[in-house]
């Protein structure tokens, strides 16, 4: 008990000043000097409360799994306090920042618009271009794999490729494919796929001589090596792709939107909403972009760890 | 040097792929010129001519780079059509956030190597910070940073910023933990201190590390530096010849400012390159 005693006063403390620096800021004319030394005084027990319990030892099992998850909860809502105490303290304007709050009054006020944004740049552009994409990148790969000429020409022309700034061909995809989403999609296809050749090829080198050998033993045919060896050996690779080209392709269909779609999407929502000054639904946008990211993310992120449960990246 | 000649092999296979592609998809637009003039030049006149329109659809390569050799060699430097003028003003940005962003990754590594609440604090959110598409919002970063007083190369520095410090974070804490368990216990047993162990074992053995992440880094800052102009204020760089070219329907102004774009990346790598192979020699690590 006296191991969790500490953490429960500093977190009792910063949420006692937290309360306290917002019902100070909540007046008119600015926050008080002695709210803004409250915020900080929330601020140092939170980041005490945060050193605590990293440097606490729960043990094995769900109490550090808990606490994993707690130390960088309480880290993002020290921001997210920091930043609604100086918004509202320092009465900054909305057109400049808004403040979470009101970002989140906006997004549960205009769910149908964000949900429609979110249709047109997410489920159609995003997912059809990213399927394209990584689908052609590791076929590409296992085609060019059996070519060795293939491969020592076409991979540093790849990752020559994976550096260039791709976006850039946003507007001509716009002229060619129309201001509908399939001019998005192509330039995710385009985004995703050196890095995900690069990587698939990578991955197709990781299975080792001993284990192909012991394929050939079995009489395994090419393909039945590719299926049941060298595809699960180049997981670990596959998946490094594939995480790399979720954000990239949410990206690249957002600002594809910035040369020309037609009236509804994040991006075309994000760069007319910045016009009107409507800075807490661009902030909304923004929070949909994350979200949506992340949850990409943390998905395949999970796909990951059930398919690839044998690396040693997984396992420690 | 065994890759040069199935490299060229590749090159030269892109270049054939993107002639036969002008040619087809540039035809459309010869065969309605000829049925509205009411005459039949004939095919081969019709394919000659589409390597040749003033705004194609896709240009072919040669007009790209007569376009680039026009605006580079032909133009004096401080011409506002100038590809060495805009392409100068990105570069000094990309240089900025690179800089920018390669000091804030480092010290956000030394912080999580050496910090228990820091790893499990602030890692996840850096790992976070990179799913927001911060590319897609910089236009409002810029225009917001221009309200509160900072305009020019300061913002579009910033997104450079915030898109190359990641590599390098999650570069340089592999490297700064890239020590064994049993290199650290031979410098406790010398009595090292932290700062010892860092100086001598760890920031040696990250250098390798940091060079990886840097060419990323180098490549990301000038995808921001590109993606910071594109909006409103943007009269400048090359990222704003790629808007202006769109608006106008330029396409080989669009292409050119591209293929410069990807030298100035290929040239920042290659730099970076040759830093890292001069500095592994001196310190014994060369490959």
């Amino acid at each position: 008990m006296s191991l969790a005693g500490r953490p429960a006063i500093l977190a009792a403390l910063s949420l006692a000043l937290a309360w306290a620096t917002l019902s100070a800021a909540s007046g008119d004319g600015g926050m008080p000097a002695w709210g803004w030394i409250a915020m900080l005084g929330a601020w140092a027990a939170a980041a005490a409360l945060v050193s605590a319990l990293a440097n606490t030892d729960p043990g094995e099992g769900a109490l550090r799994r808990l606490r994993d998850l707690a130390v960088p909860l309480i880290f993002g809502a020290t921001l997210l306090f920091l930043w609604e105490a100086v918004v509202r303290g320092a009465d900054i304007s909305a057109v400049l920042l808004p403040a979470p709050t009101a970002i989140a009054t906006r997004f549960s006020a205009s769910t149908a618009v964000l949900w429609a944004d979110f249709q047109q740049t997410f489920l159609k552009a995003v997912l059809a271009g990213y399927a394209l994409g990584c689908g052609a990148a590791l076929l590409t790969a296992i085609a060019i794999d059996r070519s060795d000429f293939l491969q020592r020409g076409l991979l540093p022309v790849g990752n020559f490729v994976a550096a260039l700034p791709i976006i850039g061909i946003a507007p001509i995809m716009v002229m060619w494919f129309g201001f509908d989403w399939p001019s998005k999609a192509a330039v995710v296809v385009v985004m995703c796929l050196f890095p995900m050749l690069v990587n698939a090829a990578e991955g197709l080198k990781a299975a080792d001589a001993m284990q192909k050998d012991l394929m050939r033993t079995y009489a395994a045919g090419y393909w039945q090596t590719l299926w049941k060896l060298r595809l699960p050996a180049a997981a670990p690779f596959l998946f490094n792709g594939l995480k790399i080209c979720s954000t990239l392709a949410l990206i690249g269909a957002i600002v594809a939107e910035f040369f020309g779609t037609p009236t509804v999407g994040m991006g075309f929502r994000i760069s007319t909403e910045v016009g009107r000054m409507n800075l807490d639904m661009v902030w909304a946008e923004i929070t949909v972009a994350a979200l949506a990211g992340s949850a990409f993310y943390g998905l395949l992120a999970a796909i990951e760890r059930a398919a690839t449960f044998w690396h040693p990246s997984q396992r420690g | 040097m065994r890759s040069v000649v199935p490299v060229l092999t590749v090159v030269a296979a892109l270049l054939a792929l993107w002639y036969a592609g002008a040619v087809f998809l540039n035809l459309q637009w010869e065969v309605d010129q000829a049925r509205r003039a009411g005459a039949d030049p004939g095919l081969q006149a019709m394919i000659v001519n589409t390597l040749a329109q003033d705004r194609p659809l896709l240009p072919a390569p040669h007009q790209v780079i007569a376009e680039i050799w026009e605006t580079t060699v032909e133009k004096k430097i401080t011409s506002k059509r100038s590809l060495i003028y805009h392409g100068w003003i990105t570069l000094s940005a990309t240089l900025l956030g690179f800089a920018l962003g390669t000091a804030l990754g480092m010290t956000l590594a030394v912080g999580i190597v050496h910090s228990r609440a820091m790893d499990l604090s602030v890692m996840p959110w850096v790992i976070a910070s990179q799913t927001i598409p911060i590319l897609a919002v910089a236009p409002m970063i810029i225009v917001v940073l221009n309200a509160v007083g900072l305009s020019g190369l300061i913002p579009k520095a910033l997104i450079s910023t915030y898109l190359s410090f990641f590599p390098v974070v999650v570069g340089m804490v592999k490297g700064l933990r890239s020590p064994d368990a049993i290199q650290i216990d031979l410098m406790r047993t010398w009595s090292a201190d932290r700062g010892q162990v860092f100086r001598k074992l760890r920031w040696p053995s990250a250098t390798p590390y940091l060079f990886a992440s840097l060419k990323v880094a180098a490549a990301a800052s000038l995808v921001g530096a590109i993606v910071g102009e594109l909006p409103t204020g943007a009269v400048a760089g090359l990222g704003a010849r790629l808007l202006a070219g769109s608006y106008y329907g330029q396409t080989i102004q669009i292409w050119s400012a591209l293929i410069s774009a990807a030298v100035l990346a290929a040239g920042l790598v290659m730099v970076v390159g040759l830093v890292q192979r001069a500095v592994l020699a001196r310190m014994g690590m060369a490959r």
